[in-house]
């Protein structure tokens, strides 16, 4: 799996124009999609999750421009890309994406089969009775139930998540390469979102695209995830596989999120939490953007921007307490031993044990 | 209820029913058969998905939404139907609610000290000026914040500092339940945690009492003494907290469970979500009732369920 590059972002950095101030919401971000992987990108909301993704399909807002960087893909640079005609190949082709609001994907006045077959016969050229067909397998793949009845029907006559199993069939139409899932579970209910994340990874094996998943749940990039991104302050500040990202985490900032997870409270002790607010994008980032926040944050934190050091073959963090001359800081005690701890939680009896065995 | 009976109820539902018109036909009964009680001090949570009920529930208790069947009952009395104007402004006081999005809850045009003053000017709750602004600069205090924030407005504060006012203008009433719907979904990982805390710290502090609303279960473990599950407006099962988290009995409480994604990936990627649907698993029926299948522990059942419940709760125990 971890062979072939499909996608290569390099230095991105994104500058919205914002009245007459510019705001860098990426600054710098380089990524490496392998083919067939899903990478999950973690972060808080005005991290730049969203909008780092939507430089691959050039959705960016209009007062929003890349003004550094490439974006490789089949030997084309996506950032040269102007036209809208440019995209017509790439974006809902090749490149996908489901967003968080079914309701606000979907055209409330057209027909869901109208809404599947319209993608079909403009990207495959079929006859208007093979794309019906076409659409109507593709829904019954998705897990909608009597999928020919309800092909006539309007959005507001499906529930949330069946609206969202419709958007993830539209995306899937043209069986794209890359599938980008923006908060695809965010806006559903915990039981119904178990389903949607079954139903892509399920898809994924069978038709093999390439997943990217944005997502501010931790237990969620632990279901979906072969690797993990963590963003702040416009940049992925710690990447590795999944495993290494939960198991052995390395950037403070990546602690505090694990640590303040609900799951892993202890009741009658203060959950962990993280002081101060985001930086603001609209000033020059000195040093490291989580060490104002950072009660261990050293001196050089403040005054230099750290690089990525090197933690194993696949696993990255940016962060000074890497350098061989940092003082050794331990991970907080909440999310050590986390296998074990948690392992304790889903055992027979524990909290969140299911009974189903 | 054998361990909880010397404590004091402050709010009693008892088979409460609550039902929309449905356009003239058929009326849609969105909650049914509703009884519980919540005790002084405790933070009870009523735990359930979109369309459940839930926040139906938590707007009866406010006297938003009118109760088709059964009572409300506040320290005794009868809170639900009509109250004279005199009870009417007490059980305002005494009974406050905190909001899902701290953004839209709050007037953006308003300073932080008017919005949590409003209660204040409402009710006329002050002496004098001095004495308003001595309550607001406490109430700020308490959640947290500054005094110098009064004069700010809503838009200039994060997301978990806005979370703190919506608290804040709750507090200043004085109140002796605090009805919170959703209070944390709409903030970010890292901010619920202060919110949560904070709610927690005033609950020991101050002796308050919370209805929980939410659909997280991984929150509602910490935070909350009891749970009542809810499902399409019948409430199937009610326990304490660490009960109900070690022996789920009802199955849709298990399914609920088991979609709770763990920040685990060796776990997460074994996990299989258990679905629950109302046509493969009996739902009602006449012999059907909240029974007691462990101590304290309530399950929405019939009289042969009962009996396979007890027994999974003796394997469960034994495992």
């Amino acid at each position: 799996m971890k062979d072939k590059i499909i996608i290569s972002a390099k230095d991105i950095e994104v500058q919205f124009r914002v009245r007459d101030r510019f705001l860098t919401a990426i600054r710098n971000v380089s990524l490496d999609l392998y083919e067939g992987e899903t990478f999950a990108i973690v972060g808080e909301s005005g991290s730049g999750k969203s909008v780092f993704t939507k430089t691959f399909t050039g959705m960016l807002e209009s007062n929003g421009k890349i003004t550094n960087g490439s974006i490789m893909y089949h030997g084309q640079d996506l950032t040269k890309l102007k036209k809208e005609k440019d995209w017509a190949g790439i974006r809902g082709v090749k490149i996908a994406t489901v967003f968080q609001d079914p309701m606000t994907s979907l055209n409330p006045i057209r027909t869901i089969g109208f809404q599947i077959t319209e993608v079909i016969e403009k990207h495959q050229k079929l006859s208007k009775s093979e794309a019906k067909a076409q659409a109507i397998s593709i829904m019954e793949r998705v897990g909608i139930p009597n999928a020919a009845d309800r092909f006539d029907n309007y959005p507001f006559q499906y529930s949330g998540g069946m609206r969202q199993r419709i958007v993830i069939a539209i995306a899937l139409a043209c069986h794209p390469e890359i599938l980008i899932c923006d908060e695809p579970t965010t806006a559903l209910d915990v039981t119904i979102q178990a389903q949607i994340i079954k139903l892509i990874k399920d898809l994924q094996k069978e038709l093999g695209f390439t997943t990217i998943y944005i997502t501010h749940d931790l237990g969620v990039v632990a279901n979906v995830a072969d690797r993990v991104g963590v963003m702040y302050g416009g940049q992925i500040i710690e990447y590795g596989t999944v495993n290494e990202i939960f198991y052995d985490p390395q950037h403070p900032y990546t602690w505090a999120l694990l640590s303040a997870l609900p799951q892993l409270g202890v009741k009658g002790e203060d959950l962990y939490y993280i002081t101060g607010t985001p930086p603001s994008l609209y000033n020059k980032i000195e040093g490291d953007a989580f060490a104002p926040r950072n009660p261990q944050a050293l001196k050089i934190d403040f005054a230099k921007e750290p690089p990525f050091f090197k933690v194993s073959d696949t696993h990255y963090a940016k962060t000074w307490l890497l350098d061989p001359r940092a003082p050794k800081v331990e991970k907080p005690a909440a999310i050590q031993n986390l296998h074990e701890k948690i392992l304790k939680m889903t055992a027979k009896g524990g909290a969140f044990h299911v009974g189903n065995d | 209820m054998s361990a909880m009976t010397n404590r004091d109820v402050l709010l009693s539902l008892k088979d409460v029913e609550i039902s929309f018109d449905n356009g003239g036909r058929k009326k849609f009964k969105a909650v049914q058969g509703a009884t519980f009680d919540i005790y002084k001090g405790e933070t009870f949570a009523l735990v359930g998905e979109s369309g459940s009920g839930k926040t139906t529930i938590g707007r009866a208790i406010m006297r938003i939404n009118e109760l088709s069947n059964g009572e409300i009952l506040f320290e005794g009395k009868r809170i639900s139907g009509k109250l004279s104007k005199q009870e009417d402004m007490e059980v305002i006081r005494n009974i406050q609610m905190i909001f899902q999005d701290p953004a839209a809850s709050l007037n953006e045009r308003a300073t932080i000290e008017y919005c949590i003053s409003e209660g204040l000017y409402n009710f006329h709750l002050y002496q004098n000026e001095q004495d308003r602004l001595v309550k607001v600069d406490r109430a700020l205090e308490e959640v947290g914040l500054l005094p110098e924030h009064k004069s700010r407005y809503p838009h200039e504060f994060s997301g978990g500092q806005r979370q703190r006012v919506g608290i804040a203008r709750a507090l200043i009433m004085e109140p002796k339940l605090v009805v919170a719907d959703e209070p944390i979904s709409a903030l970010d990982v890292s901010i619920r945690a202060q919110v949560l805390n904070l709610m927690n710290k005033l609950k020991n502090e101050k002796g308050l009492t919370y209805l929980f609303i939410a659909h997280d279960l991984s929150v509602v473990r910490f935070i909350a003494d009891r749970i009542a599950v809810i499902h399409l407006g019948r409430i199937v099962e009610i326990a304490e907290t660490e009960e109900l988290f070690a022996y789920p009995l009802h199955p849709y409480t298990i399914s609920l469970l088991s979609a709770v994604p763990m920040p685990d990936p060796v776990i997460e990627k074994q996990r299989e979500p258990i679905v629950y649907s109302e046509t493969t698993e009996e739902k009602t029926g006449p012999d059907y009732e909240m029974r007691e299948i462990r101590p304290g522990h309530f399950v929405y059942c019939n009289p042969e369920q009962a009996m396979e419940y007890q027994k999974a709760a003796e394997s469960i125990k034994e495992g």
